[in-house]
C-alpha cells in the first residue's frame, strides 16, 4: 500500500478496494509504528485526519470526488492550520494555534485531501540539518547516523520512510531540495509567486516559496497542481493560468538542451557525487538530450548574498514574536524591555537569534549600502547570469548538494561549513526559479540527489525532464530498508 | 539680536476609506477595543499585507490637488521598532521613493498677500494600535482598532516662518482635504494630526538652525502655542549664549509647554528596507487620468470664480469657499433667490452662519435648507420684508415653522407699501404727539426717529422704511 504511487491510490479509491479512512489508518499506523526512529512529525492529528476522510469518502460515494480526494499528506509545519498547532519547529509558537488555513492548506482540504499531520522543520526554517528544531532532530530513514537535510527534513523524512505519501514542505535557499536530495526522493521548489505564501510563516519573503515533496515527479506534478496558483491575499503571488502538471509529463526529450555550470562541478563537490551525477546526465544523452557546459560566473557570490539579504528580511519579519499577543511569553516580566528580551531571548533558539542579529547588523544605519543594498545588486546579477543560460539551454542541471548526508552533530556547530552545503541550490531562490531534486544514486547507504533547474513557470518542463527519467531509472523506486515494510 | 524662525510641518491625514490600508477591516473610529482589527492588523503569523486601492487613489487625489509629481512608481518599506501597540514589530511606511513629492500649497497671509509653501512628499502608510495605561492596574491595554488604518503623510518645506503661518498652512490643508473627500479633518479625534519641526536663526543667516521636532499636536490653538513657546525656549537658549539640542519634543497642553522626550543621540535606528511582502506600488497614466477627472474644483480656483461670477470681495469669497459644503449652500441659495449675490453672501455668512454656530449644527443637518434661504432672501429684495422683519422670519424657519411665504402669510408679517395705510398711520402718529410736532418743526431734526418708531410700532414693523422716511418728512415739512 505505502509504495503505491498517488495515480494509484486514486484509482483504489475509486474501485473501492479500499477507502480513504483506511488508507488514512493505515497511514497513521505506520506513523505511530516507525516515526519514533525518524522523529519526522512535531503533531499527528489522526481525529482530524479520520474526519476528513470520512468526508472524503462520502465524496467518493456521492461522486463529487477530485483527482486526489483522500488521499493522505503531510504538512510541513510552517503553513497554518486552522485549530490544529502551527510550532514552526519553534518554542516560541508551541502554544500557538492559527485561526485560519494557510492558502496551501486551504487548496489541500479544498481538494478532499487528508492532513496525517505536521512535519518536523527546522526552527522557522533556518537550518540545512533539521537540528535547530525544538522538537529535537529528525533522522535521516537511509541512515539514522545521517541528518535529513533541512529546513524541511520532517517532511523527506516522512516521504522517504513511507510514513506518508506526499508532503508539503518550502524553500528558501534550498529548504525542499536538499533534504529531497539527503532522503532520496523528488522535491520541487517552484517559481516563486507560483504557490501562495499566505498562512506560510515567513522566513524571508522574497526567498520563500512553497512547494512539493513526493517519491516520484509524477506525484509531485499531481501534487503541485492542487497547491499551486494564484491567491488573492498574497501581493506577491502570481497571477498566471497554472497548467495541467500531469498532463506533460511524457513528453519527449529529444533535442533538449542541458546546460552544466562549470562552477557547479568545482572544488568543494564530493567526487562520489560527481560521479552519480555524470552518470545521470549520461542518461539524459541516451534519451536524446543535447549537454553542453555553461557558465554562471557569479555562483561564488549566491552564499554571502543569500546571507545578507535572508537574516535581514527575517529580522523584521520575526519581530512580531515579541510575546505580546500570541507564542511564548516568559515568566514574570518586570517591565517592557525584559518581556521582550526574554520572551525572544528564551523563545528563539540559537540558529535563529543568530541569523536575527546578523540582520539587523546589515540593515543598521551605516552598512544597510555596504550590505544589504550591496546584497541586493548582486542578486540582480546572480539572475542575469540565469538570464543568460536559458538563451542557450532548456534546463541546468547538477549536483543538489556537494555531498551526501552527513552526521548528526557534525556540522552543527560550525554554521559557515553548514552554510555553505546549500551552495548549489541557493542561487535559485535568489533568481526566483523553479528547482527540483530527484534521486540518482547512492554513496554508500546515502542517497544523491540531481538538482534540475528551469526558466521563470518552467515547472512543467522541469516535472516531464525528471519523469523521462525515473521512466528509465530505479533510484527514486527503493526503499530504506527499515521503513520497507 | 533678530531672529527668524523656519518651521516645516508633518501632517498625517487619515484617509476616508472604508477598509484599512492593508487589510479588510473596518475603519470606523469608536468602536469597542480590538474589535476592528483582523489576522493582518494583529500581525498574526503568516498573514501578509495588501494594499488598499482606494487609499493609493486618494494619495494621487491629494498629489493632483497640490501640484505635485505622482511617482509611477513608488515603494512601501518597512519601519522597524518594538511597541506594543505595533503588532509586526515594523510599519508599513514610504520611506526613499513617495508616491507623492514636490507639490505646493498657497496660503493666505494676514496682511492679505499669499505664500507659497513647498510640499516635499506625501506618502502612505499604516497608523499603529494604542496603548491605553489608565483603567488597567498598572497594566497596558492594547487596543488594535486603529492599527493598519491608512495615513497620508504630508511633509512640508521648511518655509513656514511663524506660528501664524504653521496655523494658516494647516488649515488650507485641512480645507483641501475636506474638499477633496480623502479626510474627515476630525483633529479631536486623531485624523488630523501634526509634528511641527522648529528652528530659528539669526535673520540673515542662510544655513538652518538646529531643529527640535514637537510631536503630535492635535488642534490648531495648541499648534500655535506649542511653536511659539518653542521660538522662545530657543531664542532664549541661544541668547543666553547655550546650543539647542537636535531632539524629539513633546507638547504638554495643561502646562502650556514642550518639554523633551528623546534627543538624537537616543534616536532610533528604523532599519528601514523595501517590505518584500509588498511590490513596487505602479500608477499607471491611464489610471491618473482617470482620478484626474474627478477632482473637484479646489478652494483657491473656487475662489477666484465666486469673485469673478458674483463680484464677491476677496474676504467673502474666502470664507465662503473655506468649505466645500458652505460653497455649496452659498450657490444653491444664491441660484433659489434669483441672483442676489450680495444679500445671499450676507445672510449665509450672517444670520445663518451664526444660527449653525449657536446651535453647533452642520449645514446638511440644520432645519433651513438653501431652497428655504434663499425663498426669504427673495422676499427681501421684492421688498415683502424689511430687513428687521426678515430676521423674524428666519428665526421662525430656523423653528420649523416653514417657508418664508407661509410665515409671512400666517403671521401678516407683509411690509405695508401701500402710501395710503402708511399715510393714514402717519396722520394719526402726528395727530396723537402735536408737542413733538411743534419741536420738530422749530428745528429738533433728530426727532425724526421718533416718528419712525411710532409709525413703525403702530404698523407692527411693516411699514417700507424708505416710503415711511419719505412721506414723514413730507408731511412734517409741509
Amino acid at each position: 500500500m505505502h509504495d503505491k504511487t498517488l495515480t494509484e491510490l486514486a484509482a483504489g479509491l475509486r474501485a473501492k478496494e479500499f477507502s480513504s479512512v483506511e488508507l488514512t489508518r493505515y497511514f497513521l499506523d505506520r506513523i505511530a509504528r516507525y516515526d519514533g526512529q525518524i522523529n519526522s512529525f512535531i503533531t499527528v492529528c489522526a481525529d482530524y485526519a479520520l474526519q476528513q476522510a470520512q468526508a472524503a469518502d462520502q465524496a467518493l460515494a456521492n461522486g463529487d470526488a477530485v483527482s486526489l480526494t483522500g488521499i493522505p499528506l503531510a504538512q510541513k509545519d510552517i503553513f497554518c492550520t486552522d485549530g490544529i498547532r502551527t510550532s514552526c519547529g519553534s518554542r516560541m509558537l508551541d502554544n500557538f494555534i492559527a485561526p485560519y488555513d494557510a492558502g496551501v492548506v486551504e487548496r489541500c482540504s479544498g481538494a478532499g485531501m487528508v492532513m496525517l499531520g505536521k512535519t518536523n522543520m527546522d526552527e522557522f526554517a533556518m537550518g540545512s540539518s533539521n537540528e535547530t528544531s525544538y522538537y529535537g532532530p529528525v533522522h535521516n530513514p537511509w541512515d539514522r547516523e545521517a541528518v535529513p537535510g533541512g529546513s524541511s527534513g520532517g517532511s523527506a523524512a516522512a516521504v522517504a520512510a513511507r510514513l506518508t505519501p506526499v508532503a508539503t514542505a518550502t524553500d528558501t535557499g534550498g529548504s525542499i531540495r536538499q533534504p529531497a536530495s539527503l532522503c532520496g526522493i523528488t522535491g520541487l521548489k517552484p517559481t516563486y509567486g507560483r504557490v501562495s505564501r499566505f498562512g506560510m510563516i515567513a522566513f524571508a519573503s522574497s526567498l520563500d516559496q512553497g512547494g512539493v515533496m513526493a517519491r516520484s515527479a509524477e506525484d509531485a506534478a499531481l501534487l503541485l497542481n492542487v497547491i499551486a496558483g494564484f491567491d488573492e491575499r498574497d501581493s506577491t503571488s502570481a497571477e498566471q493560468t497554472v497548467p495541467d502538471y500531469g498532463a506533460t509529463l511524457d513528453e519527449t526529450l529529444a533535442g533538449l538542451k542541458i546546460g552544466l555550470p562549470e562552477e557547479y562541478f568545482s572544488d568543494g563537490l564530493d567526487t562520489e557525487v560527481a560521479r552519480i551525477i555524470d552518470a545521470a546526465v549520461d542518461e539524459y544523452r541516451k534519451l536524446g538530450a543535447e549537454v553542453k557546459a555553461i557558465s554562471l560566473p557569479n555562483t561564488g557570490l549566491a552564499v554571502p548574498t543569500y546571507y545578507v539579504i535572508a537574516p535581514a528580511e527575517c529580522s523584521s519579519n520575526l519581530s512580531r514574536f515579541d510575546g505580546v499577543r500570541f507564542g511564548y511569553r516568559c515568566e514574570n516580566a518586570v517591565d517592557l524591555e525584559d518581556l521582550y528580551k526574554r520572551s525572544r531571548g528564551e523563545g528563539f533558539g540559537a540558529e535563529v537569534k543568530r541569523r536575527i542579529m546578523i540582520g539587523t547588523y546589515a540593515l543598521s544605519a551605516g552598512y544597510y549600502d555596504a550590505y544589504y543594498l550591496k546584497a541586493q545588486q548582486l542578486r540582480h546579477l546572480i539572475s542575469d547570469d540565469f538570464a543568460k543560460a536559458f538563451e542557450e539551454v532548456d534546463v541546468i542541471m547538477g549536483p543538489t548538494s556537494p555531498t551526501v548526508a552527513f552526521n548528526l552533530g557534525e556540522k552543527s556547530s560550525d554554521p559557515v561549513s553548514m552554510y555553505l552545503s546549500d551552495i548549489y541550490t541557493i542561487a535559485v531562490n535568489l533568481a526566483g526559479l523553479p528547482g527540483l531534486s530527484i534521486p540518482a544514486g547512492f554513496v554508500g547507504s546515502r542517497p544523491v540527489g540531481l538538482q534540475i533547474i528551469g526558466n521563470y513557470f518552467n515547472e512543467a518542463r522541469l516535472l516531464n525532464v525528471a519523469h523521462r527519467f525515473q521512466q528509465v531509472t530505479d533510484w527514486h523506486l527503493r526503499a530504506p530498508q527499515p521503513f520497507a515494510d | 539680536m533678530e531672529w527668524e524662525t523656519v518651521i516645516g510641518l508633518e501632517i498625517h491625514a487619515q484617509l476616508a476609506t472604508r477598509s484599512k490600508i492593508f487589510s479588510g477591516a473596518a475603519t470606523a473610529y469608536g468602536a469597542e477595543p480590538n474589535t476592528q482589527a483582523c489576522a493582518v492588523d494583529l500581525g498574526l503569523p503568516g498573514v501578509l499585507p495588501v494594499l488598499n486601492r482606494e487609499a493609493v487613489r486618494m494619495a494621487c487625489l491629494f498629489g493632483l490637488a497640490v501640484d505635485a509629481e505622482i511617482a509611477q512608481r513608488s515603494v512601501f518599506a518597512r519601519k522597524n521598532y518594538f511597541y506594543p501597540d505595533l503588532p509586526k514589530g515594523y510599519q508599513i511606511s514610504q520611506y526613499e521613493l513617495p508616491v507623492v513629492s514636490k507639490g505646493r500649497l498657497i496660503i493666505e497671509l494676514e496682511d492679505g498677500g499669499t505664500k507659497t509653501i513647498g510640499i516635499t512628499r506625501a506618502h502612505l502608510e499604516e497608523d499603529a494600535g494604542k496603548s491605553l495605561h489608565e483603567d488597567f492596574h498598572g497594566m497596558t491595554g492594547i487596543d488594535l482598532n486603529r492599527a493598519g488604518t491608512p495615513l497620508l503623510e504630508i511633509v512640508s518645506e521648511p518655509d513656514l516662518r511663524s506660528a501664524r503661518e504653521a496655523v494658516a498652512y494647516m488649515k488650507k490643508l485641512r480645507s483641501l482635504v475636506r474638499y477633496l473627500e480623502i479626510c474627515d479633518g476630525n483633529m479631536q479625534e486623531g485624523s488630523f494630526r501634526c509634528d511641527a519641526n522648529v528652528s530659528v536663526r539669526p535673520v540673515g543667516e542662510k544655513r538652518l538652525g538646529t531643529r527640535a521636532e514637537i510631536k503630535n499636536i492635535n488642534s490648531f490653538r495648541f499648534v500655535e502655542r506649542a511653536i511659539n513657546f518653542e521660538i522662545e525656549r530657543q531664542i532664549d537658549l541661544l541668547e543666553r549664549g547655550e546650543t539647542v539640542v537636535q531632539e524629539t519634543r513633546l507638547y504638554d497642553a495643561a502646562r502650556g509647554e514642550t518639554r523633551s522626550m528623546r534627543s538624537k543621540e537616543e534616536a532610533m535606528d528604523y532599519r528601514y528596507f523595501p517590505d518584500p511582502d509588498l511590490l513596487p506600488l505602479h500608477v499607471d497614466t491611464a489610471w491618473l487620468e482617470e482620478i484626474r477627472a474627478l477632482l473637484p474644483e479646489l478652494p483657491d480656483s473656487k475662489k477666484e470664480r465666486f469673485m469673478f461670477e458674483y463680484g464677491l470681495t476677496s474676504y467673502d469669497a474666502a470664507v465662503l469657499t473655506s468649505s466645500r459644503e458652505l460653497a455649496d449652500f452659498y450657490e444653491a441659495v444664491e441660484k433659489s433667490s434669483g441672483g442676489e449675490t450680495r444679500l445671499a453672501a450676507n445672510w449665509v455668512m450672517g444670520d445663518f452662519a451664526a444660527a449653525l454656530n449657536r446651535d453647533g449644527l452642520e449645514i446638511g443637518a440644520c432645519p433651513v435648507n438653501a431652497r428655504m434661504l434663499g425663498g426669504l432672501i427673495r422676499r427681501i429684495a421684492d421688498n415683502t420684508l424689511s430687513g428687521k422683519i426678515a430676521k423674524q422670519v428666519f428665526e421662525a424657519m430656523w423653528e420649523g415653522e416653514g417657508d418664508a411665504d407661509s410665515i409671512i402669510e400666517k403671521r401678516g408679517l407683509k411690509q405695508i407699501t401701500d402710501t395710503g395705510a402708511i399715510e393714514q398711520a402717519i396722520d394719526e402718529v402726528l395727530a396723537a404727539n402735536p408737542e413733538q410736532v411743534n419741536q420738530y418743526r422749530a428745528g429738533k431734526d433728530k426727532l425724526l426717529g421718533f416718528f419712525v418708531g411710532q409709525v413703525m410700532k403702530a404698523t407692527q414693523g411693516k411699514a417700507n422704511p424708505a416710503q415711511l422716511n419719505q412721506l414723514l418728512k413730507e408731511k412734517l415739512n409741509s
